[in-house]
């Protein structure tokens, strides 16, 4: 009889394997281990919608625990895998079982990394990416008034654009002299600090955070300057790492721009031919980005888990999607598409001054990223160029008159 | 609680109950009808809980908004005149008995 797949990890890579690889027509086995007590859940809402109280928990998951019923696929929560027997063909967890795979599948994810100054372990240091720090964070945020957020990312902003929203007094800290560096251009950088700014978001740039002050709960940030914020609770967001451990000690590659990911090849398979790896814990060759990525996003997840939920179906096809992303801040939409390594010219389209704009990036002729800022169009019509390797001139791109759709 | 009336594209008709403020593409996702998709998880993002909302609700719907008009430019299949995404669709009183139908295909 058929050992199955196992898929360990049960986020939105995860459940998208599993969901996937019954659609695809699928028939052995399926056993998708998480760590977390729920069953797979979304994650983008939690610094939005779930903070606001606009979305209770059980909104939140992928599906209902039925599904997996319906689907024969066994969910094992509160598991966590801590071997893989790649000779036998097993997975231990922590709990003492053992299951046999003929594919594996990690979908590792990455967790939080964490602030190692002085007062990081005082009580009101909160984080965010699981649904039991989302409920935490959100119950500390009633009963505080001055919220200090480090790191200007998109966890740090949209956590700080949900704590104003709630009426809080809230400050960022970035190290870099711009928000959102590593992900977009320095216009939008700057159209983003102006925006939080007007809605009563004081925004600090080149903040070197030096110390959180406190007795047993914070009550100031100490930056390098010298300067003291007053604080009831602290938000830290300023990056993840990638979870590789039992990749690597399994023997299996890991390897790209630090922190490693698990290295995979165009079917996302790692050098153990049995054994995929996706999603936030992976580094691949993009085709679009002409380098080695590991990508940190729901699309990144989906489509990663859906092309190997295609392979194992014996439909393989190589990983081939333009990547997209998406941050919501306010009333303030900004869409992402495409990577802008490599780019030596930006072209804006709309306008910065009315809050509706485009950054498109040109790597020569080609065009290799567009972010977009209350433009939904610009950003859909960018998804398929990208996809398709169509390239507009950067006169066209900047040029309102010309249909994007018609290129 | 009003009812929502899914009809898969091979003609299977689902009746479900959907409390009032859930969409119509949580109302099938949360009672396991395959045929909306729902990748984005309701942002307006992703196209893939597109519906044929019936005719005779047309007027009772909100206007389509800029992002839900972009977003259903790439849907998989045609877009006709009653297409949305069943995220945008928030489930009200007067939508009891709406009815929806499937697509062929979400991706």
């Amino acid at each position: 009889m058929a050992a199955g797949v196992v898929v360990v990890g049960g986020g939105q890579a995860g459940f998208q394997t599993a969901s996937s690889l019954r659609a695809e027509g699928y028939d052995g086995p399926i056993r998708l281990i998480g760590e977390e007590p729920q069953a797979p859940y979304q994650r983008p809402p939690l610094s939005k919608a779930f903070v606001l109280g606009k979305q209770d928990p059980s909104r939140l998951l992928l599906r209902p625990e039925s599904f997996y019923k319906d689907h024969d696929i066994q969910l094992l929560t509160g598991e966590r895998a801590i071997s893989i027997d790649r000779s036998g063909g097993w997975v231990g967890l922590a709990s003492g079982q053992q299951f046999a795979y003929d594919a594996l599948v990690l979908a590792l994810g990455a967790r939080n990394r964490t602030l190692s100054i002085p007062g990081a372990g005082l009580d009101g240091v909160c984080y965010l990416r699981t649904l039991a720090e989302a409920a935490a964070l959100k119950g500390r945020l009633e009963s505080a008034r001055d919220v200090v957020v480090i790191g200007g990312g998109f966890i740090g902003l949209e956590i700080a654009a949900s704590a104003r929203t709630l009426g809080k007094t809230v400050t960022v800290l970035e190290a870099f002299p711009r928000l959102m560096a590593r992900v977009v251009a320095p216009v939008v950088s700057e159209y983003f600090r102006a925006a939080h700014a007007a809605r009563g978001v004081e925004v600090t740039l080149s903040a070197l955070v030096q110390e959180i002050r406190g007795t047993d709960t914070v009550k100031e940030v100490i930056l390098a300057s010298g300067s003291a914020v007053p604080a009831d609770m602290v938000v830290v967001g300023i990056g993840v790492l990638p979870n590789v451990e039992l990749a690597s000690e399994a023997g299996l590659a890991v390897a790209g721009v630090p922190p490693h990911g698990i290295s995979v090849d165009e079917f996302l398979r790692t050098n153990d031919e049995r054994i995929f790896a996706i999603g936030d814990c992976a580094e691949y060759h993009n085709v679009f980005a002409g380098q080695r990525v590991r990508l940190e996003s729901v699309q990144n997840a989906v489509d990663q888990a859906t092309c190997v939920a295609r392979t194992i179906a014996g439909k393989p096809a190589p990983y081939h999607s333009a990547p997209w992303f998406w941050s919501d801040q306010f009333d303030i939409r900004l869409q992402m598409v495409g990577l802008p390594a490599g780019h030596d010219r930006l072209v804006v389209r709309g306008s910065v001054e009315d809050g509706k704009f485009s950054v498109f990036y040109f790597n020569g002729d080609r065009l290799c990223a567009v972010d977009s800022v209350n433009r939904p169009a610009d950003h859909l019509a960018a998804r398929k160029m990208i996809a398709a390797g169509i390239s507009p001139t950067p006169d066209q791109a900047a040029d309102e008159s010309i249909n994007l759709k018609t290129l | 609680m009003p009812k929502i009336i899914y009809i898969s594209h091979q003609g299977q008709t689902t009746q479900i109950d959907v409390p009032v403020g859930d969409s119509v593409m949580e109302g099938a996702v949360q009672n396991g009808i395959d045929g909306i998709v729902a990748e984005c998880g309701g942002s307006c993002l992703c196209a893939t809980c597109h519906v044929y909302v019936d005719e005779k609700f047309l007027p009772l719907l909100p206007p389509i908004g800029d992002d839900q008009d972009a977003m259903l430019d790439s849907t998989a299949a045609d877009r006709l005149p009653n297409s949305r995404l069943s995220c945008q669709i928030s489930v009200r009183p007067e939508l009891d008995g709406l009815i929806v139908r499937m697509p062929e295909t979400q991706k």
